[in-house]
């Protein structure tokens, strides 16, 4: 099993002609994602070959829904459109829509989200500015690298991408039943807790990585849901504990802000709900081996 | 980015808010026109990002326009928190009869947009929070649905502004959420907002901080930036695009994604413990492409900053493959050297992901004098901490 993204995710890219969109989706595909169609209203009706395979592309996220089956959207269009192309993915009522774009201005994140508030949440939303997600072994809808690590028993999440990529590599050989980048802007679709919750819930997930970072309080509250919901050993790192206030750090929604949001707060809000929290990411891998050994 | 209170005022007055007459001035001298203009009386207030500059002596009342220019010496280069005022506003005086409290921000924790308010103004809001928090209303506005007319009264309400100024006070939040909107602020905040002895409502003071995200639909915020105070470092990194902010310790580091890069600072300050007390320089995260021009770009500001006394470059390769990174910091060495730059600061690089052996390779077949190998981003760290210790 895995979580929001299984081998029967049937995927689509909007933005799929565009440069990022066009390398990505052939990784995708070699990686054994079913791509099963791109999304381009200027490009209706032809196919690209990507590497061999013949992949469609449609005139809207609704019309792929139609011709292909299609449950997940990887969003990979530039800022200025993200809204756009999120709103017409909520519209069409696509079960996951995965916000790779970096730089979307928060005002548009909290119109989109709002938006998929109104219309009763029936599109899960990743992202945005986030690598994206894979279960191993079977999709990965994103760009984090498929070739890390395989199958396994350890659910990670994390606001990170190259911290993500960082701990698949130390426990590659335990595995992953999937790993979720949730993203490091201020307002961000899924949560810690929403795949906290998956997590608890998928019987394959046996131990769970938590990777979080200075601003705003989800780590804080992830901990809080933790203690009360998770049965499963949890394994926390946040990053930015020599972080200055007031200073973005590179992701939009790092900052702390006066006493707010700092890493000492997180860490001792997760070591207070029981979470073993690693100093480094190598400790955190380390602990997370611990535990599972000691769990076996 | 945060913006000063006259900037503020000024993106207040571009959207309607009523705000009164003022104007921002680098050299004491004129203010005595800018006074005779308000009638002789005036406001001088230091420009400062930072609060609590009135108790520092920041804001003082000028009887005349002799005193106004007298005042404004007295401000224009003050140390506030740490903070030189460079300009000071003068404004019109005010005769204020009650002070309010109005702001429209980013409520990270509901996904959404908060408005707060509150008839006891004119403090610090953080104040009011802690100790009359039923003082303080706070009601969510949808993204979507705005600050309405219908949404603006339940705000007055809520907040239990006196009827005699409810209606003004309503308009002046559907005017204040146009410019939260408008300007793709985070935070639109007025501080006081005050009842004059006419009965008139008027934006006193206020905060504004825009989105740098929106930048691509917002050409006229790059003026509002402060060039000037920004740290020369922090202005050349940002020229040549790099996602750069200057620390104060001495091991420089470079670093691909932005969680890593914050990781691997708190790795070399931990590992700085045990070597002197030595921390991070600088957080620098290359991204994803970390190519030779970009790695050439980084070391160079990095070798720029005369506190860095060795650099920790910690990649690990996702999409980045290691092999183009190690070529890329081979031929930054080989670019800076030769623009004549003296390459002198010793280089820990650590390695680890895809192609992370044919990268080592690359590295070692260099044999570059100062460029050492460590594989692991633990044990890297502790070296470059040792190194920056020794120097």
């Amino acid at each position: 099993m895995a979580i929001f993204l299984t081998k029967d995710s049937k995927v689509i890219v909007q933005g799929m002609t565009g440069s990022e969109g066009m390398k990505h989706t052939r990784r995708m595909l070699a990686s054994g994602t079913q791509i099963v169609g791109g999304v381009n209203p200027r490009k209706a009706g032809t196919t690209v070959d990507v590497d061999g395979t013949n992949v469609p592309v449609f005139g809207s996220v609704a019309e792929a829904m139609k011709e292909t089956g299609a449950d997940v959207t990887v969003i990979f269009v530039p800022p200025k459109f993200t809204k756009d192309a999120v709103v017409e993915a909520i519209d069409a009522e696509i079960g996951l829509a995965v916000v790779i774009t970096e730089g979307v201005p928060v005002h548009d994140s909290a119109a989109f989200w709002a938006y998929a508030g109104s219309k009763g949440n029936k599109t899960r939303i990743i992202g945005p500015n986030c690598p994206g997600l894979i279960s191993p072994g079977q999709s990965n809808a994103g760009i984090i690298p498929a070739d890390i690590t395989t199958t396994g028993p350890i659910g990670l999440v994390s606001k990170s991408g190259t911290l993500t990529y960082q701990l698949m590599y130390e426990l590659r050989d335990l595995g992953f039943s999937s790993a979720v980048g949730i993203g490091g802007d201020p307002v961000i679709g899924t949560t810690h807790i929403d795949a906290l919750a998956a997590f608890e819930a998928d019987p394959e997930t046996k131990i769970i990585v938590m990777i979080g970072e200075i601003g705003g309080d989800a780590e804080e509250r992830a901990a809080a849901y933790i203690a009360e919901h998770v049965t499963k050993p949890v394994v926390g790192y946040v990053a930015g504990f020599t972080a200055p206030e007031g200073k973005t750090m590179g992701h939009a929604g790092a900052i702390v802000s006066g006493s707010s949001g700092t890493a000492q707060a997180k860490k001792e809000a997760l070591e207070a709900a029981g979470v073993k929290v690693g100093k480094t990411p190598s400790e955190t891998a380390r602990l997370a081996r611990e535990l599972f050994n000691a769990a076996k | 980015m945060d913006l000063f209170e006259y900037q503020a005022r000024d993106l207040f007055a571009k959207h309607g808010v009523p705000v009164l007459d003022g104007d921002v001035i680098e050299t004491a001298a004129d203010a005595a026109a800018i006074a005779e203009r308000f009638g002789g009386r005036a406001v001088v207030k230091a420009q400062v990002k930072v609060g609590g500059r009135g108790k520092a002596g920041g804001v003082k009342l000028a009887a005349d326009p002799a005193d106004a220019v007298a005042k404004a010496e007295a401000i224009l280069g003050m140390d506030i928190k740490g903070h030189t005022v460079h300009k000071v506003m003068l404004a019109q005086t005010a005769d204020i009869k009650d002070e309010y409290y109005v702001s429209f921000l980013l409520d990270r924790t509901n996904r959404t947009f908060l408005a707060m308010a509150s008839v006891e103004g004119g403090v610090e809001i953080e104040v009011v929070a802690e100790e009359n928090p039923d003082a303080l209303a706070k009601i969510p506005v949808d993204a979507n649905e705005g600050c309405t007319p219908e949404k603006a009264a339940e705000i007055v309400a809520a907040a239990k502004f006196p009827a005699e100024v409810a209606d003004q006070v309503a308009e002046v939040l559907q005017k204040l959420w146009k410019v939260f909107i408008a300007e793709d602020a985070l935070l639109v905040e007025v501080n006081p907002l005050i009842k004059s002895g006419e009965g008139k409502i008027i934006a006193l003071d206020g905060k504004v901080s825009l989105d740098e995200n929106a930048e691509f639909r917002q050409p006229e915020h790059e003026a509002l930036e402060d060039k000037a105070a920004a740290n020369p470092l922090e202005a050349a990194a940002k020229a040549k695009g790099l996602n750069y902010v200057k620390l104060d310790g001495e091991v420089g580091i470079i670093g691909n994604g932005a969680g890593l890069v914050m990781s691997t600072l708190d790795v070399v300050a931990y590992a700085g413990e045990n070597h002197g007390g030595v921390k991070p320089a600088n957080f620098l995260d290359i991204g994803g492409g970390a190519s030779a021009e970009v790695m050439a770009n980084g070391l160079e500001i990095i070798l720029g900053d005369t506190d860095v006394k060795s650099v920790f470059v910690n990649v690990f390769g996702g999409i980045t493959a290691c092999d183009a990174v190690a070529n890329g910091i081979v031929q930054a060495l080989a670019l800076l050297e030769e623009k004549g730059e003296a390459v002198t600061k010793p280089l820990v690089v650590r390695l680890d992901g895809n192609n992370a052996e044919l990268g080592r390779q690359i590295l070692t077949d260099a044999n570059h004098p100062l460029v050492q190998q460590v594989d692991t981003m633990d044990g890297a760290a502790d070296r470059a901490a040792e190194l920056a210790n020794a120097k």
